[in-house]
């Protein structure tokens, strides 16, 4: 594969809550980012995926492990480095009517990000480029003039995404993007970006929760739960063969939209909800809800390995210690 | 068979300081005791506000009941006064919201929030509601029902609320369940979980449900009907097989191709391009002329019939009429 643009190496996120309770958002999370690939990462609500991002993004200071980007360390960096380090990483934010300011014209939402870091010598340099964005995400030069309101979500996204383009950069964490936006729009949103990257060479984060949507864009998938990683493989592999007992629940929990498909296949559902994060279990988090769970799962925490060629996981069933404990019969498809 | 509620041509308005929306535009369906009826489409096609016409919540000033009629068991709802309107709902027709988190009132426990209609309608006597109670919670999958009935919303998660929520809708045995968008704000493996249980409740109560949601996936999993809405009218309606794999809208052909498939390898997505029209002055013609790729000089003008393609499939499309193919067939020997 070609060069590393981003890694997380066992990335830490706590945080406090007072009276000695501590929320852990994000434990010891290892993973790279190639340049111009998309790195999916999913998990339902609570598990800490939006946390990465934003403390990839500096916008939260880490716990403890690194985040190096091209090199430098992130967290270590002097605020003129951090600086230059935004023109670099850029976001687009899950809601497109909160994400905009309502008082602010579409051409001052993507021109301010220009202006904080002097990109350009003159105004009219500056609304060229506008001109420029809005074209390059399917709106056009009169909509520089008008005010959020005045757009529909998709819209709304695609002005999000013009003013995340603004400062040329090579990486952009994409949180949940189009979680908010209808079907139809979701399918352009995700087009769009597609096709930005291509022509760009953008690197991406796409953080999302809807797993299909996330094998549709991206080139490699983490898993996480409960502020853990539990899974990490290329898309297609993570489908036709999921080895971590969550990934293959939450992969049979989507509901396919193919009535004989949906009817026919074997679903297995995982009983309980999510524990919670301030008092997370013993050992896998995972094993108050997993069907396989062992002895050895609750006293110790499941070593991240890589079982093949890019397809790591974390989970007792698959590490060579736990043989003494149980047999290799458990280790059914249970897809 | 039975038809338990038929609704026949409704239109419903809202007045607004900008004009008056058109939301429900002449809309037909029917529901059979016992079967589940999908009502898709995306925000703002008016599949919420027609679900509130039929429970007769559409608040009046600003919207109003235009048009039409509500059967529900051969009796026009839209005629009852208020108070019958009240012995009604909760009774023979029931209703299930999208947000777990606010359809229960915080102040109260879940025991006498579940007993209240029991109360208020059928007059039994505490110790027989409680009784009754318990075993509505069994029935949903709450463990401990005893315990939980003293304990309040705060106290239970979104998967356990939403069980609560149906075991309020159903606990005096009616004979329609509306469910807005059940399972949106749940996370996927808690969804799998709420729909199984819709299944089961099915089974054991015979109830008939009218579901309304944007999900193709549920839709596959647990409707047996599907009409699919579009700016304030049902385009096409016919069982689940029917949309599925003989669709004939290019709406709902549009829909279809719209949404990324786990189990799909590699396809690309195919969105729609545009958005839906603005329902303060709607298209005299088809509502989707102006997005459809198959738009002929007619559709923009008038407004097709419905064109019966089987017993149960119907569309409205001039492509389907005959003699909107006798249109077809001499523009394109024109070209």
């Amino acid at each position: 594969m070609s060069q590393k643009v981003l890694s997380v190496e066992k990335l830490t996120k706590h945080f406090t809550l007072g009276k000695g309770r501590t929320l852990q958002a994000v434990n010891e999370v290892t993973f790279d980012i190639q340049k111009g690939e998309t790195f999916g990462l999913v998990g339902e609500s609570g598990c800490g995926k939006s946390t990465i991002g934003r403390t990839i993004m500096g916008l939260y200071e880490k716990t403890a492990g690194n985040v190096i980007y091209e090199g430098k360390n992130v967290h270590e960096l002097g605020e003129k480095d951090q600086f230059q380090l935004r023109k670099q990483m850029q976001m687009i934010f899950q809601d497109p009517y909160a994400s905009l300011n309502p008082r602010s014209t579409v051409r001052e939402v993507i021109s301010e990000p220009m202006e904080v870091h002097k990109l350009h010598k003159n105004k009219k340099e500056q609304l060229d480029d506008v001109y420029q964005l809005l074209e390059e995400v399917g709106l056009n030069r009169d909509h520089a003039n008008r005010y959020p309101h005045e757009f529909s979500g998709g819209q709304r996204q695609r002005i999000g995404i013009a003013r995340a383009l603004a400062l040329r950069p090579n990486f952009i964490i994409a949180d949940e993007p189009i979680s908010a936006l209808d079907v139809s729009v979701q399918a352009q949103v995700v087009n769009l970006l597609k096709e930005l990257q291509i022509t760009k060479g953008l690197t991406f984060l796409f953080i999302a929760h809807d797993l299909s949507m996330v094998k549709q864009i991206s080139d490699r998938i983490g898993v996480m739960y409960l502020g853990n990683m539990v899974e990490l493989t290329t898309s297609d592999r993570l489908y036709e063969n999921p080895l971590h007992p969550y990934t293959k629940a939450l992969l049979s929990a989507i509901p396919i939209p193919d009535p004989d498909v949906e009817e026919s296949r074997e679903r297995i559902i995982v009983e309980g909800e999510l524990p919670s994060p301030i008092n997370p279990p013993s050992g896998c988090v995972f094993r108050t809800r997993c069907p396989f769970a062992m002895e050895i799962c609750a006293t110790r925490k499941p070593k991240w390995q890589e079982i093949e060629d890019n397809h790591y996981v974390a989970c007792h069933l698959y590490s060579e210690e736990q043989e003494v404990n149980s047999s290799p019969k458990t280790i059914v498809n249970i897809r | 068979m039975e038809k338990i509620v038929e609704v026949k041509n409704l239109h419903v308005t809202f007045s607004t300081y900008g004009g008056t929306i058109q939301a429900v535009r002449g809309v037909n369906f029917y529901v059979n005791k016992g079967e589940t009826l999908a009502i898709v489409g995306e925000s703002g096609c008016g599949k919420s506000v027609t679900s509130n016409a039929i429970m007769r919540l559409i608040p009046d000033p600003p919207g109003k009941i235009t048009q039409g009629q509500v059967l529900f068991k051969g009796e026009d709802v839209t005629k009852f006064s208020e108070k019958k309107m009240r012995s009604i709902r909760g009774v023979d027709i029931s209703m299930i919201f999208q947000d777990p988190m606010t359809a229960l009132n915080p102040t109260l426990t879940i025991g006498s929030q579940l007993m209240e209609g029991l109360r208020q309608h059928q007059g039994i006597s505490s110790a027989r509601s409680k009784q009754k109670a318990i075993e509505m919670m069994e029935l949903v999958g709450i463990p401990n029902p005893e315990e939980r009935l003293k304990q309040y919303p705060h106290q239970f998660s979104g998967g356990m609320r939403q069980r609560i929520v149906i075991a309020i809708a159903l606990i005096c045995e009616p004979e329609l369940l509306i469910a807005d968008e059940p399972t949106t704000a749940l996370d996927v493996t808690i969804q799998a979980q709420i729909l199984e249980l819709f299944e089961k409740i099915q089974e054991v109560t015979g109830v008939s449900i009218i579901l309304i949601t944007h999900d193709l996936g549920v839709v596959a999993k647990i409707a047996d009907r599907i009409a699919v809405m579009y700016a304030g009218k049902i385009i096409e309606t016919g069982t689940k097989r029917d949309i599925f794999y003989k669709g004939q809208h290019p709406y709902t052909k549009g829909l279809l191709k719209s949404v990324p498939r786990l189990d799909v390898k590699g396809a690309a997505l195919t969105p729609i391009d545009g958005t839906p029209p603005d329902l303060f002055s709607p298209p005299a013609g088809c509502p989707f002329a102006p997005r459809c790729p198959y738009a002929m000089e007619v559709c923009n003008k008038i407004y097709p019939d419905t064109v019966q393609l089987s017993q149960s499939h119907e569309v409205n499309c001039w492509l389907q009429d005959e003699r909107g193919k006798r249109l077809l067939a001499t523009t394109t020997t024109k070209e």
